[in-house]
């Protein structure tokens, strides 16, 4: 089991919260100060220098024009870390591929991250949520097409080439393709990949061995999805690679009460406001999914877990928290429910938590809890037939 | 959704596409919006007195089938034209409502030997302004109660009650919904070289406009008009981006004068 720090890097300074429609995408930058700014950015790249120190590895992800996240170039977040740190993995969770639509720079900026940090890099690759269709202007009809051309280019491009190549797809067309750098690692770096309910998604992230990872969703769903990862990877039969990543919110500390407290505040992501609009743009869903929609039976994944109790989203797995003891222990349980899993994603930061608060939870759940379930097993592909009986 | 017409599916440009037909007499093609009101309307009965409607789904409306390499109003015209070949039409009255109305424009400056007339209905598809400008309300950013008050004079008039619909039904809803923002997320509602082409219309034409269109505002229908030579300009009052729906009967005499 390997364990990840992550912060989506909130920009919590806000008026309050009651006064805002939205906190993504149409939220006016003059809200935005740089000077907090600058302290923030510093602060979160320390609290990640502190996580290399301590023996975990390291997730970003980027988002645009929202106060919830303000990476908005995860590359520019890896290649700070790649010079600063010296220890951990280093993993982008993701490259918005579809959106940012050039994936042969995608694949240089990786290549040269690798190189700067001697093949500690990861390399994640996401649709991008509903509301950066927005940021981006994609046209969320064919962001699924734009992810795999643009991927299956990358993993072409990064491979060592005897002659450069052409490529003319349906969204990208280059000439004379030959990546200077190409990766450190030979012929690429891992390579992860997102999902939340489409199976058919998820089979061909396994088909081609790559990493699943699931954010913030009730264990049997994580459960169906990883089975469905498992199953596919038996059938396709694909060597080594690839295993399961699972996101909760995570917040340890020395008593049950001070966990609670740093508990409550890591909600401040699963509260943020987002316009209607923004939240389920025509055609980034299938259409079975909208006549649910118009049914009023399918309100959206964020907006069914605001509505819950830290109780309940705490016996669902998507937020653990507690002594170190109690924070293993509830570990454990989420790796036996969901037939197990290999990397532990921990939003460990989120809102108004602050830098003494949030260095105090990775420390403590560092020395007191890895080491209890370092050593649980990788899980193994799943005999689908047996698995169907 | 669909109404009282015989419905059919046809081949055209090879893909199957559903055709409503109500009435006989003369051809109307009628391209309906993006949203497909039209089919439920009464003012397409009235139409059917004299008219044989032809009312098409285009690819990805309907039930009409969306192949993957469509990407803009510009590919479906040429299928609304293959579907007027396959038919047989000829002389045909083509009027064409919000996206219908873009679409028809794009069959026009390709090719009218079959058209005979030209009506487009608070029809989106050409950029007027510069960049800045915001000639079409930009309906997928904006918040949904904007949207619904600048569509619609009363937005009373624009509730539509999905509960009483069946899961078919609100496949069309959802199908629509889903292709609108196919073909026209970007560039935004318009083809930018539509405007360079619209000199090649040579049929007469009429632009009918919403007073109070919100969307598409009747300033840049009336820039929109005065690309196409000759054409005519006429503004309906108490109306939104549906002037057919919400002043059918101001509309109808508007139409009527042109088209009988």
């Amino acid at each position: 089991m390997r364990a990840w720090h992550f912060t989506e890097m909130p920009y919590p300074n806000l008026p309050p919260l009651e006064s805002l429609s939205t906190m993504r995408v149409s939220l006016p930058n003059k809200l935005f100060d740089p000077k907090i700014g600058a302290d923030l950015y510093n602060r979160y790249l320390d609290e990640y220098m502190i996580a290399d120190d301590l023996g975990l590895d390291l997730l970003c992800n980027e988002h645009h024009q929202t106060a919830t996240c303000i990476d908005v170039c995860a590359p520019l977040t890896a290649a700070i870390l790649a010079r600063q740190t010296s220890k951990g993995q280093i993993c982008i969770l993701g490259n918005p591929i579809a959106n940012r639509g050039d994936p042969i720079r995608i694949a240089e900026e990786m290549a040269m991250i690798d190189c700067i940090s001697r093949g500690r890099l990861e390399v994640g690759f996401v649709r991008g949520v509903p509301y950066e269709i927005f940021a981006a202007n994609s046209n969320p009809t064919e962001t699924v097409e734009r992810l795999w051309e643009g991927i299956d280019l990358v993993t072409k491009a990064w491979s060592p080439v005897d002659e450069p190549f052409n490529f003319e797809g349906k969204f990208t067309h280059r000439r004379a393709i030959n990546l200077w750098p190409r990766p450190y690692q030979t012929p690429h770096p891992a390579i992860w990949i997102t999902g939340s309910s489409d199976l058919e998604n998820i089979k061909r992230a396994a088909a081609r061995g790559f990493v699943f990872a699931t954010f913030l969703q009730p264990h049997t769903k994580v459960k169906w999805m990883f089975d469905g990862y498992r199953s596919a990877y038996q059938d396709t039969g694909l060597p080594g690679g690839g295993g399961t990543a699972y996101m909760p919110l995570v917040y340890t500390a020395d008593t049950e009460e001070e966990a609670e407290k740093g508990a409550r505040e890591l909600t401040w992501y699963l509260n943020a406001k987002t316009e209607p609009q923004y939240r389920n743009p025509p055609g980034y869903v299938p259409v079975d999914f909208n006549v649910n929609a118009l049914k009023g039976t399918f309100t959206g994944r964020t907006d069914a877990m605001r509505a819950k109790t830290m109780e309940f989203l705490k016996e669902e797995g998507v937020m653990v928290y507690g002594t170190p003891d109690s924070v293993a222990k509830q570990l454990k349980r989420l790796y036996d429910l969901v037939g197990g899993f290999d990397h532990l994603l921990m939003m460990q930061q989120a809102g108004w938590l602050d830098h003494a608060r949030t260095v105090k939870s990775m420390s403590l759940f560092a020395k007191e809890v890895f080491p209890q379930i370092k050593d649980l097993p990788r899980t193994k592909p799943l005999n689908t037939k047996a698995a169907a009986e | 959704m669909s109404g009282s017409g015989n419905v059919q599916m046809i081949k055209a440009g090879g893909l199957s596409i559903e055709v409503e037909r109500r009435g006989a007499g003369r051809p109307l093609l009628l391209l309906a919006s993006e949203e497909q009101l039209e089919r439920g309307a009464s003012f397409v009965d009235d139409l059917a007195k004299k008219f044989e409607v032809i009312m098409p789904s285009p690819p990805g409306f309907g039930t009409s089938e969306r192949p993957d390499w469509m990407g803009n109003p510009d590919d479906l015209s040429y299928i609304m034209l293959d579907v007027i070949d396959v038919l047989g039409l000829k002389d045909v009255t083509v009027v064409g409502f919000s996206l219908g109305g873009w679409i028809a424009a794009e069959m026009a400056v390709k090719n009218t030997t079959k058209i005979s007339k030209l009506v487009l209905v608070d029809a989106y598809g050409v950029k007027v302004g510069g960049p800045y400008d915001r000639d079409i309300m930009d309906i997928w950013t904006d918040h949904p109660s904007k949207v619904v008050t600048a569509k619609w004079a009363n937005p009373e008039n624009g509730k539509r009650d999905f509960s009483t619909m069946n899961d078919d039904q609100l496949t069309v809803v959802a199908r629509n919904m889903e292709s609108f923002a196919r073909f026209c997320w970007s560039p935004y509602m318009h083809n930018p070289n539509l405007r360079q082409r619209l000199h090649r219309v040579n049929v007469p034409t009429l632009f009918i406009w919403g007073e109070k269109d919100g969307i598409t505002a009747p300033s840049y229908g009336e820039a929109y008009s005065k690309l196409v030579p000759g054409a005519k300009f006429v503004k309906i009052a108490n109306a939104g981006h549906y002037p057919h729906l919400e002043a059918t009967d101001a509309f109808m005499s508007a139409l009527n004068g042109f088209i009988n």
